[in-house]
C-alpha cells in the first residue's frame, strides 16, 4: 500500500471525531449518527455499484437482515448486544453471498440485476411483515437498557463515535479494495466484463466477493439503525427507502470514491432537514428534492460532489504548472 | 379445492390479468424500442389513476370518457418526459437511464404524496357494482371492459407498429438504431414517441382501473413488480407475450390469494420473477435476453 493512503482517512474521521467535544447539542449529533448510518449503507452500495458496476435496488435486503437478525437475537434469545450486532453482519454478508451466487452465476447483470434484486428485498419484506418471529406487522421494540454492555450508550456522543468507528472501519476496507488486486478486477469488470474474463479474471468470483462486502456494510448500517432507534417493522428494515438512500449517498457523493458516500450522505440528510424546514413536517418535499438531485448530478456531474470537487482542486492547479512544466522538461 | 371457487378464482385473475397486460405493454414497447427499464411506470400510472380521478370529483367525467383526454396528455407528457429529460440527462449511458428513471419515479411519487397526502381515495360510479351472470357465477361489469379495452389498445398497437409509418421507423430503430439513423429516422423523436405511447397505455389502465380500484401516492409500486413480472415472463419487448404474461401474472396472483391469503399471496408473483429472471430470462416468448 502507497504511503498516505490511510492518510487522508485519518484525518478526515480525526475531525469527525472532535465534533461531540465542540458542539454539545443533541440535534446535530441525531443529524450526525443519522448521516453516518447513511454514509455505511451507501459506502455498502458504493463498493457493488461504484466500483463493481452492479447497481443494486435492493440494499434492504442486507439492511433489513442486519437490523432483524440483531433484534432478534437479543429478544427472542437474550444474547449480548455486541454478539448480536456481529451476528447481524454476518447474516448480511450471507444473504448478499446467496442473492450474489444467484444472480451472478446466471449472468444476470445491468437493469436484469437492479430488477431482482429489488424483488429479493421486497420478497423478504412481505416475509417480515407476517412471520412471527420477526413480530409480523407490529414489529420489535429492543428494551431500553443504557449502557455500553447492551450496546446502548448512555450520551447521543458515545454512540456518534460507536458509529463513525464503524464508518472509519468501512473507509479502509473502501481503500484496501482500492489499492489490491481484487479491486483492479473488480473495476476491470465494471469497465468491460468479456475483456476482463479473456484476461483470465473470474469475474463472477469477484463480483461475488464485492456483493458479499458490500451486503456486510449495509448489513452493519442496518444494526446500527435497530441499536439507535430500538425499533424496527418490515417497513423500515426492508422498505425501499434505505435502497434508494444508500444509492443516492453514493452517487450522489461520487461513484466509486472512497469518500463519495461520506459526502454524499451528509449532502442528502442537510437537503433533507433544509425541506422539513421549508414545509414543516409534510412528507414528500424531502424526497423529491433527493430525486431533482439525483437526475441533476447524473446529468451534469457524473462523479458526484466528489468529482466537483476534484475539479475545482484541479482549476486551482494553473498556478502552479509553470514549475512543474520545468521539471518535466528538464 | 372444489371448483365451484376455484374457477371463479381463475376469470377473476384472468380479468385483472388484462389489465395488467395492458400495463406492461406500455413497459415492454419502451424495452423494446430504448433497450432501458422505465422505473417510473407505476408512478405515472398513480399519477393517470390521480387524473382520472379528479377528472371524476371535480368536472364529473366519467373514467371511460376521461380516456380520450387523458390518453394524449399522458402521450404528451411521456412524450417530453423522454425529449427533454431522460434522453438528454443520460448521455445515452444504460445505467444513467436506470437512474434517472428511478429519479423520476421518486419525484413524481413524492410530489403526489406532498400535495395529496397519504389518503386513500376511491370513486363511485352508478356501473361500480354491476355484475353479469356467467356460467353459474358472477362477473364485474368494469372489470369485463377493461378486459375488452386491454384486448382492444394491444390490437391497435400491433396495428400501429406493423401498418404506420411511425410503427415502421419504431421497429427500424428498435431494430438498428444506428442504421435508422442513416435512413433518415429521427431517432430522439422515435424514442420520445415510443415513451409516449408507453404512457398513454399506463393513462389507458387507469382509467379503467379506477371505477373498481383506489388511488394513493402509492398505489402504483404495487404494480411496478407485478408489470416488470409480466414483461420478464413475457419476453421483454414482445406484445404478445405481455398480454400472456399479464393473464398468467393475474391468474397465479389470483390462486396464490387464495391459498395463502391476502398478504403472502403477492410473494407468489415475486418468487415467480425471481425464479424466471434466474432461470429463463429471456422470458416464454422472448427472442434473447
Amino acid at each position: 500500500m502507497k504511503p498516505g493512503a490511510l492518510f487522508s482517512i485519518a484525518a478526515v474521521v480525526a475531525v469527525l471525531a472532535c465534533v461531540p467535544l465542540v458542539i454539545d447539542s443533541n440535534v446535530v449529533l441525531n443529524f450526525l449518527v443519522t448521516a453516518l448510518l447513511l454514509t455505511l449503507a451507501g459506502q455498502g452500495w458504493n463498493v457493488l455499484g461504484g466500483y463493481g458496476g452492479q447497481y443494486s435496488f435492493g440494499h434492504a435486503a442486507f439492511f433489513g437482515t442486519g437490523a432483524y437478525v440483531t433484534a432478534i437475537l437479543q429478544m427472542q434469545y437474550g444474547l449480548n448486544a455486541w454478539t448480536a450486532f456481529a451476528a447481524g453482519i454476518v447474516a448480511g454478508a450471507g444473504v448478499g453471498a446467496v442473492i450474489g451466487a444467484l444472480t451472478f452465476r446466471s449472468g444476470l447483470r445491468g437493469s436484469y440485476f437492479a430488477l431482482v434484486t429489488l424483488a429479493f428485498a421486497e420478497v423478504l419484506r412481505i416475509i417480515a411483515s407476517v412471520a412471527p418471529i420477526t413480530g409480523a406487522g407490529v414489529g420489535i421494540l429492543i428494551k431500553l437498557d443504557p449502557g455500553v454492555r447492551a450496546l446502548q450508550f448512555t450520551s447521543r456522543a458515545g454512540f456518534y463515535w460507536f458509529a463513525l468507528a464503524l464508518v472509519a472501519i468501512a473507509l479502509v476496507v473502501t481503500r484496501l479494495i482500492e489499492q489490491t488486486r481484487f479491486g483492479a478486477q473488480l473495476v476491470a469488470v465494471r469497465e468491460n466484463e468479456e475483456a476482463a474474463r479473456a484476461l483470465g479474471v473470474d469475474a463472477t468470483r469477484v463480483k461475488l466477493g464485492a456483493i458479499t462486502i458490500s451486503a456486510a456494510m449495509a448489513a452493519a448500517a442496518g444494526c446500527l439503525y435497530a441499536q439507535y432507534f430500538l425499533f424496527i417493522d418490515a417497513a423500515i428494515a426492508y422498505g425501499p427507502w434505505i435502497s434508494v438512500e444508500a444509492l443516492l449517498a453514493a452517487i450522489i457523493g461520487g461513484v466509486g470514491t472512497v469518500f463519495g458516500p461520506l459526502l454524499g450522505a451528509l449532502v442528502i440528510k442537510t437537503l433533507g432537514e433544509a425541506a422539513k424546514l421549508l414545509t414543516g413536517d409534510v412528507p414528500g418535499l424531502d424526497l423529491v428534492v433527493y430525486g431533482v438531485v439525483l437526475i441533476v448530478v447524473v446529468a451534469f456531474a457524473p462523479r458526484g460532489v466528489a468529482g466537483v470537487v476534484a475539479r475545482f482542486r484541479a482549476s486551482l492547479v494553473p498556478l502552479a504548472t509553470p514549475a512543474r512544466e520545468a521539471a518535466l522538461h528538464d | 379445492m372444489h371448483l365451484s371457487i376455484l374457477f371463479p378464482a381463475i376469470v377473476n385473475g384472468v380479468l385483472t390479468g388484462a389489465l395488467y397486460a395492458l400495463i406492461a405493454l406500455g413497459l415492454t414497447l419502451v424495452y423494446g424500442v430504448l433497450h432501458i427499464i422505465n422505473f417510473a411506470h407505476g408512478t405515472l400510472l398513480t399519477a393517470a389513476l390521480f387524473a382520472a380521478f379528479f377528472m371524476h370529483k371535480m368536472l364529473g367525467v366519467d373514467p371511460y370518457l376521461a380516456v380520450l383526454l387523458l390518453a394524449p396528455a399522458f402521450f404528451a407528457f411521456g412524450y417530453g418526459l423522454q425529449r427533454f429529460v431522460i434522453g438528454p440527462a443520460s448521455h445515452g449511458n444504460d445505467g444513467n437511464i436506470l437512474l434517472v428513471t428511478l429519479g423520476l419515479a421518486v419525484i413524481i411519487e413524492n410530489a403526489m404524496l406532498f400535495a395529496f397526502r397519504a389518503d386513500t381515495r376511491t370513486i363511485d360510479v352508478p356501473y361500480g357494482f354491476a355484475v353479469v351472470p356467467f356460467a353459474g357465477m358472477f362477473i364485474s361489469v368494469p372489470r369485463l371492459v377493461g378486459f375488452g379495452a386491454a384486448v382492444v389498445v394491444a390490437l391497435l398497437m400491433w396495428l400501429l407498429l406493423n401498418l404506420t409509418d411511425t410503427g415502421k421507423a419504431i421497429r427500424a430503430v428498435a431494430k438498428e438504431k444506428l442504421g435508422a439513423q442513416l435512413c433518415g429516422i429521427d431517432v430522439a423523436h422515435v424514442y420520445a414517441m415510443t415513451f409516449g405511447i408507453g404512457t398513454a397505455c399506463v393513462a389507458i389502465a387507469a382509467c379503467l382501473l379506477i371505477p373498481t380500484y383506489y388511488v394513493n401516492p402509492h398505489v402504483g409500486n404495487a404494480f411496478v413488480l407485478i408489470a416488470f413480472t409480466t414483461v420478464v415472463l413475457g419476453g421483454m419487448g414482445s406484445i404478445p407475450g405481455a398480454l400472456l404474461g399479464g393473464l398468467f401474472v393475474g391468474v397465479v396472483e389470483s390462486l396464490c390469494g387464495l391459498y395463502l391469503g391476502e398478504s403472502l399471496g403477492q410473494i407468489g408473483i415475486f418468487l415467480m420473477f425471481i425464479l424466471v429472471l434466474l432461470f429463463r430470462p429471456s422470458g416464454l416468448l422472448g427472442e434473447r435476453a
